[in-house]
C-alpha cells in the first residue's frame, strides 16, 4: 500500500509538473490581456511533434529540441498576432470562440502532417529505471521534475527581476497606463504568448518520452492545464504551478486506488466542484469580478 | 473581467421591441417548411435529401436550441452534445435494457435530462466567461467519459446497438423518407418554438441578460431563473433531438457526443449568426451539407471548422447569414430611405 502510494506520487508529480508548465502558460496570457487561450494545449502536441520529426530527419538532439521550441514559440506569436489581435476589444465569449477555433485548426494542420499514429521521443538520458525504496523511476521522470522547477524557477526571476518581465506585469496591470510609460503593449502581448508557447513546448518535450504523442495529445493537457490554472486562481502564476501538482497528484492517486478509466473524470469532477464551491481557486483571493 | 460580455452581436433588443407583443415573423417559417415538403416530394430518391436531410434535420434542432442559450443568452456552452447524448442513450437504455416503448424512452430521456440540466443549471450559470466555458467543457468531458466507462450501462466505446425504431399509431418509421418526415416535423416545431420564445416576455428578458445582467437585474429580471429556465430548455431540447437520433440509427456509441461535436455545434451556431434562430438554421445546414457534400471536407475537417470558427468571430461576429440578411436589406431599404434601422426582419 504504502510502495504503491510513493509510486503513484512519483507519477502524480511528474504529469503534475506537466500540467503545471501549461497552467503557467495559461495564467501568463491571462495575465497579459485577459485573454484564456484554448490553443494552449497544442503548443504542447506542437513541440514535442516537431522535436520528434526534426530527430527522425536526422537533427542532433539539442539542436531538434531548440529549433521545435522556436517554431512553437513562432506559431504562438502568429496566433497573436493574426487570430486574437485582430479582435481585441471583443467579448469574452468571442475570443473565446476565437482560441477553440485556433486549437482545432492547428490539431487539424498536426493531424495532415503527421497522420493519426502514435509517435514516441526518444528519452533523453536512458531508459534504466531507477530504484527509490521500491518505488521506480524512469530517468525522464527526473527530466520533467527538474525541467520544470528550472522553468517556473526562471519564469519567477523574469517578472520579478528583469525589465521586460516587469513592464509585462505593467500591462496586464493597466494597459493604457503601461502604454504612457513608453511600454509597447502590443510587443509584451506577442512576448506573453511566445513565452506561453515556449513553456507548452519543453512540456510538450519533457513529457513526450514518457507518454507518447499524437496529433489530439493536446485537448487532455491544455484542459488540465486550465483547469490547473483555475485551481491555483487564475492569475495567479505561482498558484497555477501547484495547482497544476496537486491536480497531477489527484489524478494519479485516483486512477490508481479507485478506477484508471475514470482518471480523466476525476481532474473535471474537482474542477467543476471549485468552481462551483470556490470559484476564486484554492490560492486566490476572492474576486467578485471575475466569478 | 473589464470588457463587456455584450458586445457579440450587433443586433439590440431595440429591434424587436419596436414589434413586441407582436407576433413573430412566421414568413421565414413558412418559407422553411415549404421547402422541407417540397424536397422529398421534388426527389423522393436523392440521397441528399433522405437521408443527409435527416442529419440536417437534427442539427438544426441542437443549434436552434444551443443558440437560445448562446446566441440570445450570452451564456457559452461548450458541452451541449452532453444532452445530445444524454437523451440518446437513455432512449437506448430504457428500450434495450428495460424493454420500454421508444416513447417512453424519449420521455425518459427528457426527464433525466431535465433534472440533471435542471441540477446544475444555477450553480453553472453563476460562472461568466472562461469559468463557464470550463465548466461546461468539463461536464460535457465528464459525461462522454461515463459514457466510455460505466460498460454495463452503457456498452463502453462499443455502443448499445438494436435500438428499436419509432411507430407512430400502428404506423411504423422504416424508410429514411420516413425518418426524414418525423424528423423535419419536430425540427418545425423547434424552429416555431425558439421564435415564439425570442419574441416573449422571456425573449426579452433573455436579450437584456445578454445585454448587461446588472442592468437586467435593475429592470426586475430574475437573471438566474431566466439563465437556468433556458439552459434547461435547451438541454430538453437536445435530448428530444437525441432519443430520435439513437431510434433513427438503432445505434448509439460515445463518439457521436464528444467534446468535438459540441464544438461543431457551437461552429453552427457561429457559422449563421448568434442571436438569430434563422441563422442558427443556416448554420447547421450549411455545414451539414458541407460536411457530407465534399469528400475532401473529411480530411481537412478541424482544419476547415477550426478556420470558420476564427474568420467569423474576428471578421463577421454576427454571422454569415445574418451578415447577408444585412447587407441585403440595407441595400434595399438605401434606395427608398436612408438606413435608419438596422436589423430589421430578422428573428
Amino acid at each position: 500500500m504504502l510502495d504503491q502510494l510513493a509510486q503513484f506520487l512519483i507519477t502524480g508529480i511528474t504529469v503534475g509538473a506537466i500540467y503545471a508548465l501549461v497552467g503557467l502558460g495559461f495564467a501568463i496570457i491571462y495575465n497579459a490581456s485577459d485573454v484564456v487561450n484554448f490553443a494552449q494545449g497544442e503548443f504542447v502536441m506542437i513541440g514535442a511533434m516537431t522535436a520528434i520529426s526534426l530527430i527522425a530527419a536526422g537533427a542532433p538532439f539539442l539542436v531538434a529540441l531548440v529549433l521545435a521550441a522556436l517554431a512553437t514559440v513562432a506559431i504562438g506569436m502568429a496566433l497573436e498576432k493574426f487570430a486574437v489581435e485582430p479582435a481585441r476589444g471583443a467579448s469574452v465569449v468571442t475570443l473565446i470562440i476565437i482560441t477553440i477555433g485556433a486549437s482545432i485548426f492547428l490539431r487539424g494542420l498536426a493531424q495532415l502532417i503527421w497522420g493519426k499514429n502514435f509517435h514516441a521521443m526518444p528519452h533523453f538520458s536512458g531508459e534504466t529505471p531507477l530504484q527509490l525504496g521500491s518505488a521506480t523511476l524512469l530517468p525522464q521522470n527526473l527530466w520533467v521534475m527538474g525541467g520544470t522547477a528550472v522553468l517556473v524557477l526562471v519564469v519567477r526571476w523574469f517578472f520579478g527581476r528583469t525589465t521586460v518581465g516587469k513592464a509585462l506585469l505593467a500591462c496586464s496591470c493597466n494597459p493604457t497606463a503601461a502604454a504612457l510609460m513608453g511600454i509597447n503593449v502590443r510587443w509584451m502581448l506577442l512576448l506573453a504568448y511566445g513565452l506561453s508557447a515556449l513553456l507548452g513546448a519543453v512540456a510538450g518535450m519533457l513529457v513526450a518520452p514518457i507518454t507518447f504523442t499524437s496529433y489530439d495529445a493536446g485537448v487532455m493537457l491544455g484542459l488540465k492545464g486550465f483547469s490547473a490554472a483555475i485551481l491555483g486562481g487564475m492569475g495567479n502564476s505561482m498558484g497555477a504551478v501547484a495547482g497544476g501538482l496537486l491536480l497531477g497528484i489527484l489524478e494519479s492517486l485516483g486512477a490508481g486506488f479507485i478506477s484508471s478509466g475514470y482518471k480523466d473524470a476525476i481532474a473535471f469532477v474537482v474542477i467543476l466542484l471549485v468552481l462551483f464551491f470556490r470559484p476564486s481557486g484554492l490560492f486566490g483571493r476572492a474576486s467578485a469580478e471575475r466569478v | 473581467m473589464s470588457r463587456s460580455t455584450g458586445a457579440v452581436h450587433a443586433s439590440r433588443p431595440g429591434a424587436s421591441l419596436r414589434r413586441g407583443g407582436a407576433r413573430p415573423h412566421l414568413a421565414g417559417l413558412a418559407v422553411l417548411a415549404l421547402v422541407v415538403i417540397a424536397l422529398p416530394l421534388l426527389f423522393p430518391k436523392n440521397y441528399f435529401v433522405t437521408v443527409v436531410g435527416v442529419t440536417v434535420g437534427f442539427h438544426v434542432i441542437l443549434a436552434v436550441s444551443l443558440n437560445l442559450l448562446i446566441g440570445y443568452a450570452g451564456q457559452i456552452s461548450l458541452g451541449h452534445a452532453a444532452f445530445f447524448g444524454l437523451g440518446a442513450y437513455s432512449s437506448a437504455i430504457l428500450t434495450t435494457g428495460y424493454g420500454l416503448s421508444p416513447w417512453l424512452g424519449m420521455l425518459g430521456g427528457m426527464a433525466i435530462v431535465f433534472l440533471i440540466a435542471g441540477l446544475i443549471a444555477r450553480p453553472i450559470l453563476r460562472l461568466k466567461g472562461h469559468y463557464l466555458a470550463m465548466a461546461t467543457l468539463g461536464f460535457g468531458i465528464i459525461v462522454h467519459i461515463v459514457m466510455v466507462q460505466a460498460v454495463a450501462l452503457t456498452g463502453g466505446p462499443d455502443g448499445l446497438s438494436g435500438i428499436p425504431g419509432l411507430s407512430l399509431l400502428g404506423w411504423s418509421v422504416k424508410t429514411d423518407l420516413h425518418w426524414y418526415w418525423v424528423v423535419a416535423a419536430v425540427m418545425l416545431a423547434v424552429v416555431w418554438l425558439s421564435l415564439n420564445i425570442v419574441d416573449s416576455r422571456t425573449g426579452r428578458a433573455l436579450r437584456a441578460v445578454h445585454g448587461s445582467e446588472f442592468a437586467a437585474e435593475m429592470m426586475g429580471i430574475d437573471t438566474a431563473r431566466t439563465k437556468a429556465r433556458v439552459f434547461v430548455l435547451s438541454a430538453v431540447l437536445s435530448a428530444v433531438a437525441g432519443s430520435l437520433f439513437a431510434h433513427q440509427q438503432g445505434f448509439v456509441s460515445p463518439d457521436s457526443f464528444s467534446f468535438f461535436v459540441s464544438v461543431e455545434l457551437v461552429t453552427m451556431v457561429v457559422l449563421g449568426g448568434m442571436a438569430s434562430t434563422y441563422g442558427a438554421v443556416f448554420g447547421a445546414v450549411t455545414l451539414t451539407l458541407l460536411k457530407a457534400g465534399l469528400v475532401v471536407f473529411h480530411d481537412y475537417e478541424m482544419v476547415i471548422l477550426g478556420a470558420i470558427l476564427m474568420v467569423i468571430m474576428i471578421f463577421l461576429p454576427q454571422g454569415l447569414f445574418v451578415g447577408l440578411a444585412r447587407g441585403l436589406h440595407l441595400a434595399l431599404t438605401r434606395r427608398r430611405e436612408r438606413p435608419a434601422a438596422s436589423g430589421d426582419g430578422i428573428a
